[in-house]
């Protein structure tokens, strides 16, 4: 590991200028907290936390068109734990569950579907969180739900893909990035060359890796190698576990299944064509037609929470005024202290 | 919460396989692995959906994956 941190101090003494990188991935970002690498660094390379914390990009209405579900009669919402605790306009899905409300934790989108094959007399709806490596998932739960007839089994999904959101963060350039660290098992999905536009269209170094201290550093080096000789191509640190085509299964299921839509993000606000929404084809089975969104309109900083600048890595946790005083992951006041991967909660814990 | 972890297959059921993780058995959905599996395999494993296959000889190629399978931890 000490040649590769020395390798990397050389890198960015060739390169003689501060460097800031982003890590895209909220995994990446508890792994180099985990495994010390932040601290490591040497002080003219800084890493930034990207949106790819799925729990922490979940728009508020998405939150309030959950809750507005959970609350009707004969209804059971099935999420992913990290969205229980979110704090909403109107509360999180824990509170509404305290107030009678049936939310149930799954670790699968299939649980949720045997939860309406158990239970025929309920509505189970499942909350579709997450990028390309989740969104599968769900796809092959929906596919077997139409298959299989379960009429009482539905998706609302907020579910999101990167490339867009990533073009929208270049575009918008209110904040200097040198390259990325793409995301290794979103990546076993996509395959490496979902990143060209980045490389190609903005000129900078996207190199996919794991999430192991030395897989981190391997891609940290890579990147920097490129930036060090001008290239700004896709490049992969994480070849053992991540092809160029990726998966072509699954994602040829979530095409059946899932088309791209405008979304938004938190923080980021709505970017064209990066979200997925449920196809004609699997209406029976998509909660949005279900059940109507709430009208609510506040703004996203009304309790002065400011996850989403977090999120386009405009500032760090601690230049928060709620970090640390009464945003804890004990009182969470925004979703990035909720997720165990979110980027506040990784500051509180490791700094 | 996009973390896979790696699995080791037990038996194969069709769509389904018994696979291990991290010292507990579970069933793992096949449809969308691109490979076939058999008992020894290694799977990445993704929301109750298994996602890459290795074989066990490609798995021991990365200690990596060994090292998580069995539970220990190195740095």
């Amino acid at each position: 590991m000490s040649a590769k941190l020395q390798e990397i101090q050389n890198l960015l003494a060739q390169i003689g200028r501060p460097v800031q990188l982003m890590e895209v991935c909220g995994t990446h970002t508890m792994a180099i907290f985990r495994t010390g690498l932040r601290s490591l660094m040497p002080p003219s390379l800084r890493l930034l936390s990207g949106p790819g914390c799925p729990v922490c990009v979940t728009h508020d209405s998405f939150l309030e068109h959950a809750l507005a579900i959970a609350t009707q009669p004969n209804t059971l919402v099935a999420t992913f734990g990290d969205m229980l605790r979110v704090p909403g306009r109107s509360g999180s899905l824990e509170a509404a569950r305290a107030k009678g409300a049936n939310v149930q934790v799954v670790y699968s989108p299939l649980d949720a579907l045997a939860m309406a094959r158990q239970h025929p007399d309920l509505r189970v709806v499942f909350l579709g969180i997450g990028f390309e490596t989740t969104a599968p998932t769900t796809a092959g739960a929906l596919v077997a739900a139409a298959r299989d007839g379960v009429k009482n089994f539905s998706v609302l999904s907020a579910h999101k893909t990167m490339p867009n959101a990533l073009s929208a963060l270049l575009t918008s350039g209110e904040v200097k990035i040198d390259g990325f660290l793409m995301p290794g098992h979103v990546s076993v999905i996509t395959g490496t060359s979902i990143y060209e536009p980045v490389a190609r269209i903005f000129k900078r170094p996207a190199v996919v890796t794991g999430f192991e201290a030395g897989e981190i550093l391997a891609g940290v080096e890579m990147t920097l190698r490129m930036i060090a000789e001008g290239r700004a191509e896709v490049g992969n640190a994480y070849a053992h576990t991540v092809t160029a085509e990726g998966n072509v299964k699954a994602r040829a299921l979530l095409a059946e299944v899932f088309e791209p839509c405008d979304d938004a993000w938190r923080g980021l606000g709505v970017i064209p064509g990066s979200g997925l929404k449920i196809r004609a084809a699997f209406a029976a089975h998509d909660a949005a037609r279900h059940f109507p969104a709430p009208k609510v309109d506040v703004p996203e900083t009304s309790r002065g929470c400011r996850c989403g600048d977090v999120l386009r890595g405009a500032i760090t946790p601690p230049q928060c005024p709620l970090f640390r005083n009464v945003c804890t992951p004990w009182s969470p006041q925004g979703a990035c202290m909720v997720s165990g991967e979110g980027t506040c909660a990784a500051y509180f814990r490791f700094s | 919460m996009c973390l896979a972890i790696p699995a080791k297959v037990l038996t194969v059921n069709g769509q389904e396989a018994l696979i291990t993780v991290q010292g507990v058995q579970r069933t793992a959905n096949l449809m969308l692995l691109e490979e076939t599996v058999a008992p020894g395999d290694y799977v990445l494993l993704h929301a109750g959906f298994a996602i890459r296959k290795w074989t066990a000889a490609e798995a021991q190629e990365q200690e990596l994956l060994l090292a998580e399978v069995g539970y220990t931890h190195r740095d």
